[in-house]
């Protein structure tokens, strides 16, 4: 039993991660009908500047992370306005392959500014951990499921009640209509955009939190977290928590569980689990599990 | 201009003999490269047929590669058989897998296709670490050169005075099935199939409207792209002589598809340039820097990707068609600016 809530706690850890990656991908997708395969890129962006500013330039860690942040979110920012925006009205490929572009580009020139090697992402926490009762668990993962759920609470209040919040729902509902009641398109894709970068950097920071490092490999959770999305369906945001917080727990049960109940599936087989549950859920349900079925026309 | 001599013939029979000529002038570095080129032009123009001319977006390049590869190394190195056996064989059991994934695809369309192929790779890469009798495992396999009965690429061959050695006799036998593979994709656009395939991607439901079985095209789409692609992986695997199972990755995928987007889509140069571009462009640049990093921090390997990442974009935004838009852009306007000149002959236009 103690092992399974560890699990769980370390399942829900990594889920609220994969909830704040899918979130990013959720918000540029309502907003603008694009998939941002370089969302990967951008969390190891601020995760990097987060813990170079930390760690080297002696920073105070809520600042560093504050710096990052806003980095990441104009970096995200230059890319929608300066790429994106003229290929609007193209074909998914073309928008796609322009995130893969980005996602190229960054891969190859992060490394070369900030190395390869793993580096701690310069939180207060390290590896201090808790105890309670026989169940142990470490700081960073009660922290990165706060941080997932007030972003998650945070973005929803703004999603809900804020008149820019109320544009991008019109603008994903119908962009000619909502660009015909006076709704600035252009300002609702840039601030998905830098809102997705914000929520990339929070993301990368936890993601690089004890035991693992920031390096170029947390590129890789985002590619984990389209299974979230897809579960969720990949215009909802309820669906890309809910979706994201089942793949972070069956990710680690598999972990967990797997080599001791069915070795036959293979050594490391956690590390497919999302992409296994993707597909048996795309193949019973194509839009995801919240997701809505788009109308299609000639 | 007329008949048999047309400009395009004489082009293409000069661009041949070039072609032909090319490993008796580059050095060893070159012709490497541009065998991979060769190699990596096969797979290129397989995902074209998918992604360019079915338009189905694809990340999963690479698994199709990699079964070409193991397929090439199982018949081929561990059972000892002729090439002549384990090249078609890659085709063939690598559409046939297409062929087992293709229906997924029948259901999801744009994105979701883009993030399920995705997933293909990982899956892909678990499966291929998994089964070490066929792949070796984490620590990779080794592969073998091709071998016709007696006769192996290893030791090279003297023909009429002229020596070929493994990279020359690889060099040729890649162009001969890139040629093949032209052939191939070129008549099938001009079919049934091929026709069907512009299609559904010009429109799916109008496609299926019009009496377009979508089903089925898009699965035989899936059969070409996969077959070509084996037969890509079987001679990356055999030139390459090793591979590990992380090899078939994402970035190896995308390179195929930067292949395609900056030669061109659905056209039948493009992926040939395209690829002479994505392999060609490291290479100059590791030739350029030799062993030190360029401009002090980057390496070789990076500043192509960072090149080509930007290329991307450029040409998505600018020209669609890729080089052989540009290509053709400038022919026109060869041709515009002669047809304005006055003709001696008939005393102007």
């Amino acid at each position: 039993m103690t092992t399974f809530i560890e699990l769980l706690v370390a399942g829900l850890a990594l889920g609220g991660v994969y909830a704040l990656i899918a979130l990013g991908f959720t918000i540029v997708f309502r907003a603008s009908r694009v998939i941002n395969f370089a969302q990967g890129q951008l969390l190891v962006l601020g995760a990097f500047l987060t813990s170079w500013l930390a760690i080297d330039g002696h920073v105070p860690f809520w600042f560093a992370f504050l710096i990052g942040a806003a980095g990441t979110a104009l970096l995200a920012l230059v890319f929608q306005v300066g790429v994106l925006r003229f290929a609007l009205g193209r074909p998914d490929f073309t928008i796609v392959m322009l995130t893969l572009g980005l996602a190229t580009i960054l891969q190859a020139v992060l490394p070369s500014i900030f190395g390869s090697t793993g580096r701690g992402n310069g939180d207060p926490w390290g590896s201090s951990s808790v105890q309670l009762g026989q169940v142990a668990f470490t700081w960073v993962q009660v922290w990165t499921v706060v941080a997932a759920l007030v972003v998650l609470v945070a973005f929803w209040l703004f999603n809900q009640r804020s008149r820019y919040g109320l544009a991008m729902r019109s603008a994903a509902a119908d962009p000619e209509a909502a660009l015909a009641v006076g709704i600035p398109l252009r300002r609702v894709y840039a601030t998905a955009w830098a809102l997705a970068g914000v929520v990339a950097c929070i993301g990368g920071v936890f993601l690089g939190g004890y035991p693992n490092s920031v390096d170029p490999t947390l590129a890789n959770a985002a590619l984990l977290a389209f299974p979230a999305i897809i579960l969720g369906g990949i215009d909802s945001t309820t669906g890309a928590v809910v979706g994201g917080f089942v793949i972070g727990v069956v990710e680690e049960l598999t972990a967990g569980y797997q080599p001791q109940y069915a070795s036959w599936l293979g050594t490391n087989f956690y590390l497919v689990t999302p992409y296994v549950v993707m597909i048996l859920v795309l193949l019973l349900r194509p839009y995801g599990l919240f997701g809505s079925r788009p109308a299609e026309r000639l | 201009m007329s008949g048999l001599l047309t400009t395009r013939r004489v082009v293409l029979a000069v661009a041949l003999v070039v072609v032909l000529l090319l490993p008796f002038v580059v050095g060893l570095y070159w012709l490497s490269t541009l065998v991979f080129v060769l190699i990596a032009a096969i797979g290129a123009l397989g995902l074209d047929v998918l992604t360019g001319r079915t338009g189905q977006i694809s990340l999963g390049h690479a698994f199709f590669l990699a079964i070409g590869a193991y397929v090439g190394g199982w018949i081929g190195a561990d059972l000892h058989l002729t090439a002549a056996l384990w090249i078609p064989a890659a085709a063939v059991i690598a559409g046939v897998v297409g062929g087992i994934v293709g229906p997924t695809a029948l259901r999801l369309r744009g994105l979701y296709l883009a993030i399920v192929t995705l997933g293909l790779i990982y899956i892909g890469q678990h499966i291929f670490v998994n089964v070490p009798a066929l792949t070796g495992g984490p620590g990779g396999r080794a592969f073998i050169d091709p071998a016709f009965g007696g006769f192996s690429f290893t030791n090279g061959v003297t023909i009429l005075g002229l020596s070929f050695d493994r990279n020359g006799l690889f060099y040729y036998l890649a162009l001969l099935l890139l040629i093949l593979a032209m052939l191939f994709v070129h008549n099938l656009g001009r079919t049934h199939a091929g026709r069907s395939m512009y299609a559904v991607r010009d429109g799916e439901l109008a496609a299926a409207v019009l009496g377009v079985n979508v089903a089925r095209t898009k699965v035989s789409a899936f059969v070409i792209s996969s077959a070509l692609a084996g037969v890509a992986g079987a001679m990356y695997g055999s030139y390459l002589t090793f591979a590990v199972p992380t090899d078939w990755n994402l970035a190896l995928s995308i390179e195929y598809v930067v292949m395609i987007v900056v030669g061109g889509m659905a056209t039948l140069w493009g992926p040939v340039l395209g690829a002479l571009f994505v392999i060609g462009l490291p290479a100059l640049l590791q030739q350029v820097s030799g062993s030190s990093p360029l401009f002090g921090v980057l390496q070789p390997a990076d500043a192509a990707a960072i090149v080509y990442g930007v290329m991307l974009i450029v040409f998505l935004l600018l020209e669609p068609r890729g080089v052989v838009g540009v290509v053709e852009r400038i022919t026109r306007l060869f041709q515009r600016n002669r047809q304005l000149q006055p003709d001696p002959a008939h005393g102007g236009p």
